[in-house]
């Protein structure tokens, strides 16, 4: 792995189990400045552990963590005001308005007058929430609320901004709206590290992470990922695709089978060599296909891979 | 420490409460409803204690006999039997605490031998009322015996050597008409503010980590302190209003004497608040949930500062374990602390033990307080 920028996050090692889960399970990734930088992975793969952990929220067991150049396990306090944290849920005071939530975030940074009323209107104006700024938080849509977290979180001009699942309980056009802001902030050179279960989100991030059960699956650009895998996927649709699964799994080359949709696909060694094998095969059974095609890798597909080892090059 | 963000705080929580119709209530309705509810509902007095009469004789010397019960006020006289059957009814169905039955020959046997007894049926099923009830009818019938004997002797010409030889000189200092309503009201008083203390801030952390605001605000340069104590000036300021509240209820409404200085009670109240505001803090830190915060709050502090507190029950008079427990409660510090501002008008010279003793709670719970509120998640 190489990062053309200077690393602002650098994670060695990172431990962390609650009781005898184990959280968080030896991980190791670099963020570079001004990357927007996903950490993907299913619920309960340790996401929000991680990035409590870089916010100094949560103590780590064993690892080393640095960032914006500070040592987060030592000096825990020290980063907290070089960067930004916004946990999956708002953490705004709903009986307080727009206004007064950021004038109060912005006062516990110590950020002056003029540069909240600079950084608000902007914000508040990339985001359409100018309107509204005497409006209480707790009267706002979903969408809303979460693009006024992510002003709370900004009005300190933070270099890096750390983001939990910040288009969960989104509608598609605020999270439209809301990545928007995410590129307009990149372009100012602010790093992001987001933390997302959406995987068509993830195809979004510049860099990527893959996190399984607390582990790293792989971290690399998302195309250079697709090249990375073992194979080539097919897909087939039909009516029936738990037989179809199950009838297919066992053939020569294929590597791994998984019900996505209303279908399977197929992870296979060679795709000009197997599509014909497979599609005999299945003709010889009842079973009925409308589709059967070769398909370029998604990131699901990169994850599944993953998650069952076929990711060649992948982290120690 | 940084009074900025301390004051940003305090200035957040203030606009919670008073946008919060819930908070208001309970800031000023709830102190005020508990005094009211308190101190009409604790009574440790017994007067006018529900008294059946069933006078077998009907003579004129039974009749007087009752006509004194009657005129006591500790006694009033509800109904008035023919049967001893209806007496034993009476007092099952809790119409009278005690039954009071003269004997057909009552008049004759006090003519002829110079003595006799009558019965009382007492219901204690609650003893303390009962005992009273049994003091009070001995009192009653002493005074009337001896009214006999005088009325006796008066006959027999010795009427002006009578009266008993040793009579005590009795002067009540404190609390001069023995008025038990100016007992219970600062003891009262000590209840509501333990419990209003422990309950303004025992919601305002546990609503922080519900919601979510207290893990973004811990991400944030926030020291705990500052947390702690813009929390705290606040709700102090709440507290001490209540404790002024509290205090004119006790001293307009209910007529008790306010013998000392105010500076004094606003130094010990302000002491007791910190504890009870901190005590709050502590509970909500540790269970993290409004309603867990909630319920160890008014089971931490109503409970012992009703029992334990010396209030309700003399500390004196407990078994040594649960006496030594008591030092460790520190409402009956407070208590002993109004008690000698209402009533006896002392100052800070004579309460300086427990006043000193709430200063060093007040600091105990603050250390852990802070030591608490670590900025971790974990």
């Amino acid at each position: 792995m190489s990062h053309p920028g200077e690393s602002i996050v650098a994670v060695r090692g990172l431990r962390r189990s609650f009781g005898s889960t184990k959280a968080v399970d030896g991980l190791s990734f670099d963020v570079s400045r001004g990357e927007i930088f996903g950490l993907v992975g299913p619920d309960g793969a340790g996401k929000t552990t991680v990035m409590r952990i870089l916010a100094g929220v949560l103590t780590a067991d064993s690892g080393s963590v640095e960032v914006a150049g500070c040592d987060v396990r030592r000096y825990p306090e020290s980063v907290k005001s070089h960067i930004s944290y916004m946990p999956q849920r708002f953490g705004l005071y709903e009986n307080l308005s727009i206004d007064e939530n950021i004038a109060f975030y912005a006062g516990l940074f110590g950020v002056s007058r003029r540069q909240r009323e600079e950084v608000a209107a902007r914000l508040l104006a990339l985001t359409g929430l100018s309107r509204f700024r005497s409006r209480l938080a707790g009267k706002l849509s979903g969408g809303m609320k979460q693009k006024l977290a992510l002003i709370c979180a900004l009005i300190h001009e933070p270099q890096l901004v750390l983001l939990d699942e910040p288009t969960t309980g989104v509608d598609p056009i605020s999270r439209g709206e809301l990545w928007h802001l995410l590129y307009e902030l990149q372009a100012q050179a602010v790093t992001l590290l987001i933390a997302t279960a959406y995987l068509e989100e993830a195809e979004r991030c510049n860099e990527l992470a893959l996190i399984h059960q607390g582990r790293l699956l792989a971290c690399d650009k998302p195309e250079h990922l697709k090249r990375r895998m073992a194979g080539e996927v097919l897909r087939l649709v039909t009516p029936d695709p738990r037989s179809a699964r199950d009838y297919l799994a066992a053939a020569e080359g294929v590597r791994n089978c998984v019900l996505i949709g209303d279908g399977i696909r197929l992870v296979v060694d060679n795709a000009e060599l197997r599509m014909p094998e497979l599609r005999s095969l299945m003709l010889q059974t009842e079973l009925r296909f409308s589709s059967f095609e070769q398909v370029s890798p998604t990131i699901e597909d990169l994850f599944v891979a993953g998650a069952a080892g076929l990711l060649q090059g992948a982290p120690q | 420490m940084n009074a900025r963000r301390t004051l940003l705080v305090a200035r957040k929580e203030v606009t919670h409460v008073l946008r919060d119709p819930r908070s208001l209530f309970l800031v000023l309705l709830m102190p005020l409803a508990q005094m009211m509810f308190l101190g009409y509902g604790v009574n440790l007095d017994a007067k006018h204690i529900p008294l059946c009469i069933f006078d077998r004789e009907g003579s004129q010397a039974s009749r007087t006999l009752l006509s004194w019960f009657g005129a006591s006020e500790y006694f009033s006289v509800v109904n008035v039997l023919r049967t001893y059957d209806e007496s034993v009814a009476a007092l099952d169905a809790g119409r009278c605490r005690m039954a009071l039955v003269i004997p057909a020959d009552f008049s004759r046997e006090v003519n002829d031998k110079g003595k006799t007894s009558v019965q009382a049926l007492v219901d204690a099923t609650d003893d303390n009322h009962a005992n009273l009830a049994i003091v009070y009818a001995r009192a009653v019938l002493a005074t009337y015996s001896e009214k006999l004997r005088l009325d006796y002797l008066g006959r027999r010409g010795f009427a002006h050597q009578l009266g008993p030889i040793l009579t005590v000189e009795t002067r009540t200092w404190f609390n001069e008409e023995l008025e038990n309503r100016n007992l219970v009201v600062p003891g009262v008083m000590v209840i509501v503010m333990a419990m209003v203390g422990a309950l303004l801030t025992s919601l305002t952390i546990a609503r922080e980590w519900e919601v979510g605001t207290m893990e973004q605000l811990i991400s944030t340069p926030i020291k705990p302190m500052e947390i702690a104590l813009g929390k705290l000036i606040p709700y102090f300021a709440i507290g001490l209003l209540d404790t002024a509240l509290c205090a004119e209820i006790g001293v307009y409404w209910f007529n008790v004497p306010m013998r000392g200085s105010i500076v004094t009670l606003t130094l010990a109240s302000s002491l007791f608040l910190v504890v009870a505001l901190g005590s709050g803090f502590l509970y909500s830190a540790v269970t993290k949930s409004q309603f867990g915060a909630t319920l160890v709050a008014l089971l931490m502090t109503y409970m012992p500062s009703l029992l334990l507190s010396g209030f309700a029950f003399p500390i004196s008079q407990m078994p040594f374990a649960v006496r030594f427990v008591t030092y460790f409660v520190p409402a009956r510090y407070y208590v002993t602390i109004l008690k000698g501002i209402f009533l006896k008008g002392v100052g800070l010279k004579s309460l300086a033990v427990p006043t000193l003793v709430l200063g060093l709670y007040a600091i105990v719970v603050m250390v852990q307080v802070t030591a608490i509120l670590r900025k971790t998640v974990d």
